[in-house]
């Protein structure tokens, strides 16, 4: 349920970022996440109505754009999205692979009424 | 219709605070590990067990988190070290607020480690920073040698890895060296200690390691 907490956080920056820009209302958040993030995106959606009431950001939009795992072996370099979390190289059969991406956590941009 | 970039972090003012703690953790020069593990994994055992064996090198103290009750704080202040317990009221992890509210509590200048035990759980602890120096994860015999592919965030994002209750592997079928090959998988840097705080198998090792990293950092 840690959701409630990233939640607020998220209504947090975008609320920051509409009043810095002087508008009128938030239509869409754009948040991206990284698979490694143990975030239900339902969940998300189902705290940010309550929180986000009575903010610029009541009743806006959330997308999620969810990054894949992505990792590169550190014995061959091979480059490759995990199907699960046996991280085992396809290639070369190590177990040396380095996280390249699937630990985003941002909120990417909003879109605003001005 | 106006587009605004923003580009930042959803964490980014919850690790302020973490900074901040770590920051005056730092300041104070006490060591914090962050000790996560599902409830019922031994986190508290192992903190005692811990404590024993460092005691006559380091000054500890340590913050329990749990959603209620400070059984936990109980157990550790019986055994002679400084607790706060932090009730976090429902909540599934500690944050830095928390954390820094028991900080405040504690006489950090009397204080060389300090373990904060978070609240029983492989998921949410691992998306919030403490301003802890050392993370550490325990996963136990009876858990099963499948939890680094449900839970692959916590394996990947600790420091150092447990494995408690090492007295029971020979009544549960766990496979050590493939749990370790996964986790290894997830973590090429991570240390591993498979321990009991039963019989106090293994623990040297860690505490040999505790204590150079301590020393180090």
């Amino acid at each position: 349920m840690h959701e409630l907490a990233v939640t607020e956080s998220i209504v947090e920056i975008a609320c920051r970022h509409a009043k810095r820009a002087k508008a009128k209302r938030i239509l869409r958040i754009n948040l991206v996440i990284g698979d490694l993030s143990s975030i239900v995106d339902e969940s998300v959606q189902f705290y940010f109505d309550f929180v986000s009431q009575d903010t610029l950001a009541q009743g806006a939009e959330l997308t999620f754009r969810r990054i894949p795992v992505e990792l590169v072996c550190g014995a061959c370099g091979h480059r490759w999205n995990p199907p699960d979390a046996d991280w085992v190289c396809p290639q070369c059969g190590e177990r040396e692979g380095r996280v390249t991406a699937g630990r985003e956590f941002y909120v990417e941009s909003i879109e605003v009424d001005t | 219709m106006s587009h605004i970039p923003v580009v930042e972090r959803i964490m980014s003012q919850h690790d302020r605070v973490a900074l901040r703690n770590r920051a005056l953790l730092d300041e104070r020069g006490v060591h914090a590990i962050n000790v996560m593990a599902a409830p019922g994994a031994g986190k508290t055992c192992f903190i005692l067990a811990t404590a024993e064996r460092v005691r006559d090198r380091l000054r500890l103290a340590v913050i329990e988190g749990d959603l209620a009750s400070s059984v936990d704080a109980d157990k550790v202040r019986a055994a002679g070290l400084p607790a706060v317990q932090i009730n976090t009221g429902g909540n599934c992890h500690l944050d830095a607020i928390q954390v820094g509210q028991a900080l405040a509590q504690l006489p950090l200048e009397e204080i060389d480690l300090l373990l904060i035990e978070n609240v029983g759980n492989l998921v949410c602890p691992a998306t919030f920073a403490l301003g802890e120096h050392t993370r550490l994860a325990i996963s136990s015999i009876p858990e099963g040698d499948d939890k680094p592919f449900k839970y692959p965030f916590i394996f990947a994002n600790v420091d150092v890895l447990i494995l408690n209750k090492m007295d029971l592997l020979p009544y549960i079928p766990f496979d050590v060296d493939a749990f370790c090959r996964t986790v290894r998988g997830l973590n090429p840097d991570i240390a591993f200690f498979p321990v009991s705080c039963v019989t106090g198998e293994g623990l040297e090792a860690w505490v040999e390691w505790l204590l150079q990293r301590v020393q180090r950092l």
